[in-house]
């Protein structure tokens, strides 16, 4: 299931911000700010989509970079946020 | 006087205060001073000299901070350019300057090389960054470039006040940029009105998360250093929330914002009425804060100033409004900055009455020399005003005057739609739509129409979470507007295009396909 969460919040962030940059590796840990993929409407877009895909309602004070900055660290926020509300997990995912 | 000189004094008045915060690292004034002689030196013996151009591609970082004061010590000019640029366009600016150096950091670092090698004029590319050696050959690590410490250089002025201190470009609506030619008495006279009208000291703490190579950044930089401030850089606006932690931290008295950074903030759930107690002052500039964001930043700020103020690249700035004014006058961008002239033209170049909407035109020491070789776009700007010794700003924006001598922005010259054979300015339709709840960014444009001429066209990004259809953007606009402003059109998008100073850019949004438009009137 990690793996396909990655693979959902990957292929977002390719079609959403990567194809602006014309870059075509992008791994797992890497810092979306420090690679210059997203700004601050950026990540209004990555809010959106993770509250649109995966059920959940990210809080203002969750968008941090700890949460937020890389593909990994996305997908432990969804799965953290999936732990609390288990049943949104399985309607989701 | 020359910029630099604002440095050395800092230094010599408070050598041990904090001139530059850039989390992790943190620099005295002497730090500064000091590390922008040994670069100075270093650009020096690898023959950088006086009026040579240096273009600095580098992010919000502390050697960005250096090499600009480096670059004017060794009395060359710098460059700044935008890091997210890409290589053909940062090969154009290289090209167009004749730059003779590069200074950039690691993550850039293929893009500056693809450009340098577009570049023959380039005799030295510095990376500031990074533990390695470059990898690309000719390329110089910072540290190689660095003269010998404690060796005090440049006892000697460099240069004089009338030199070029710094080439900054920007977008002409032609599609090339511009390099708009700035003396050291021309920033000395811009940063000199502004830091008077924010009455900034050198208690400040500015914080400043605008890129350093948009001018409006740039200058947060170079007033701090004016008047001894500190200055914390940040890199990005993308997680506020870090921002606002820091704001807290490091105590800032100065927040300096761009109108797609006020609508976030004030968009944060979390932010309660007096947030950030020791905030002196909030400055708005690059685009009009719409009216709806200014009463919720002064509903969240209640102790701080706001500033409505107006600029362009060509002057650095040429109104503020002082906070005073803000209850009884929302919409208007001020007065000139101290020391300077404003005022609106008709077609004719002669002064028009109140209320007459015209061309705003700019007196000043802060006005640029004119665009880099390029005559033809700076007989445009520059033009001769009502004295025979003089050329004067015309800055290409139509603006109106009221009685008080208050100015309030119109419309970009050319950005006016014209629909049913009426006059319709955007900003007008634009700010109407942002006091709709929910609505985060608007462009709004006109789209050619066999019978209107032009149709008006609201493209609009929303804000998380919000629920607003067009038929609601359409009903809104017709309860404050005149019927031949409600558009006709109205388009959905998740964010709009801007340009590289983050103003929205209408004619990026005309350019860009969005999602499908619906037709309002069905």
């Amino acid at each position: 299931m990690a793996n396909d969460l990655k693979q959902q919040i990957r292929d977002f962030i390719e079609t959403s911000f990567l194809f602006r940059e014309g870059r075509d590796q992008l791994s797992d840990d890497a810092s979306l700010l420090d690679a210059g993929l997203i700004d601050s409407t950026g990540i209004l877009e990555l809010v959106s989509f993770i509250e649109g895909t995966f059920g959940v309602v990210v809080e203002d004070a969750d968008i941090v970079p700890e949460n937020l900055d890389s593909v990994s660290r996305i997908a432990a926020y969804v799965e953290s946020k999936h732990v609390d509300a288990p049943a949104i997990t399985a309607m989701a995912v | 006087m020359r910029f630099e000189e604002y440095l050395r004094r800092s230094a010599e008045r408070f050598p041990d205060k904090t001139a530059l915060v850039a989390a992790p690292r943190r620099l005295s004034y002497s730090q500064l001073d000091d590390m922008s002689d040994e670069l100075a030196q270093g650009l020096i013996e690898r023959g950088v000299g006086s009026g040579d151009r240096v273009v600095l591609f580098l992010d919000n970082c502390v050697e960005a901070v250096v090499s600009i004061f480096a670059v004017l010590k060794a009395g060359a000019v710098f460059c700044p350019v935008n890091p997210s640029t890409k290589a053909d366009k940062l090969a154009y600016i290289i090209n167009n300057c004749r730059a003779r150096a590069v200074i950039t950091q690691q993550k850039i670092a293929p893009v500056a090389a693809d450009a340098v090698l577009a570049a023959p004029s380039v005799e030295l590319t510095v990376i500031a960054d990074g533990e390695a050696a470059p990898s690309t050959p000719g390329f110089l690590h910072w540290r190689d470039v660095l003269a010998v410490p404690a060796f005090r250089l440049l006892q000697g002025a460099p240069g004089i006040d009338i030199d070029l201190a710094m080439l900054i470009y920007t977008s002409g609506s032609t599609g090339f940029p511009k390099g708009v030619m700035m003396t050291h008495q021309n920033v000395v006279a811009a940063a000199t009105s502004i830091t008077t009208y924010l009455e900034n000291t050198s208690d400040d703490i500015i914080l400043n998360v605008l890129p350093i190579a948009f001018d409006y950044g740039l200058y947060q930089v170079l007033m701090a250093v004016q008047v001894g401030a500190t200055l914390v850089l940040e890199k990005s606006f993308a997680f506020p929330q870090l921002i606002l932690q820091r704001a807290a931290e490091e105590k800032v008295t100065g927040m300096p914002l761009v109108p797609t950074m006020a609508a976030i903030l004030i968009a944060q759930r979390n932010l309660a009425a007096g947030a950030l107690p020791h905030l002196r002052y909030i400055t708005n500039t690059a685009a009009a804060l719409p009216p709806a964001h200014i009463e919720r930043l002064q509903a969240l700020f209640p102790h701080v100033a706001l500033y409505s103020m107006y600029g362009l690249t060509e002057c650095k700035r040429c109104t503020w409004l002082p906070p005073a004014q803000l209850k009884n006058r929302i919409t208007s961008v001020g007065i000139a900055i101290p020391g300077t002239e404003a005022y609106v033209v008709g077609d004719d170049g002669q002064r028009v009455a109140p209320g007459v909407v015209g061309e705003l035109v700019i007196r000043g020491a802060h006005v640029m020399k004119g665009y880099w070789e390029n005559p033809e776009a700076t007989a445009k700007a520059l033009r001769p005003g009502p004295h025979p010794w003089e050329k004067v700003l015309h800055t290409g924006d139509l603006f109106r005057a009221d009685e008080e001598g208050f100015l309030y922005f119109v419309g970009r010259k050319d950005d006016i739609i014209k629909s049913r054979g009426e006059k319709v300015a955007p900003k007008e339709v634009e700010n109407v739509i942002y006091a709709l709840p929910g609505v985060s960014e608007v462009a709004v444009i006109g789209v050619p129409d066999p019978i209107l001429g032009h149709a008006i066209k609201a493209v609009v990004a929303k804000e998380p979470g919000a629920e607003i259809a067009e038929v609601d953007i359409v009903r809104h606009c017709a309860r404050f507007l005149e019927d031949y402003m409600v558009p006709k059109f109205v388009e959905f998008r998740p964010s709009l295009p801007k340009t590289e100073s983050g103003k929205i850019s209408r004619r990026l949004v005309a350019e860009t396909p969005g999602g499908n438009a619906s037709d309002a009137a069905h």
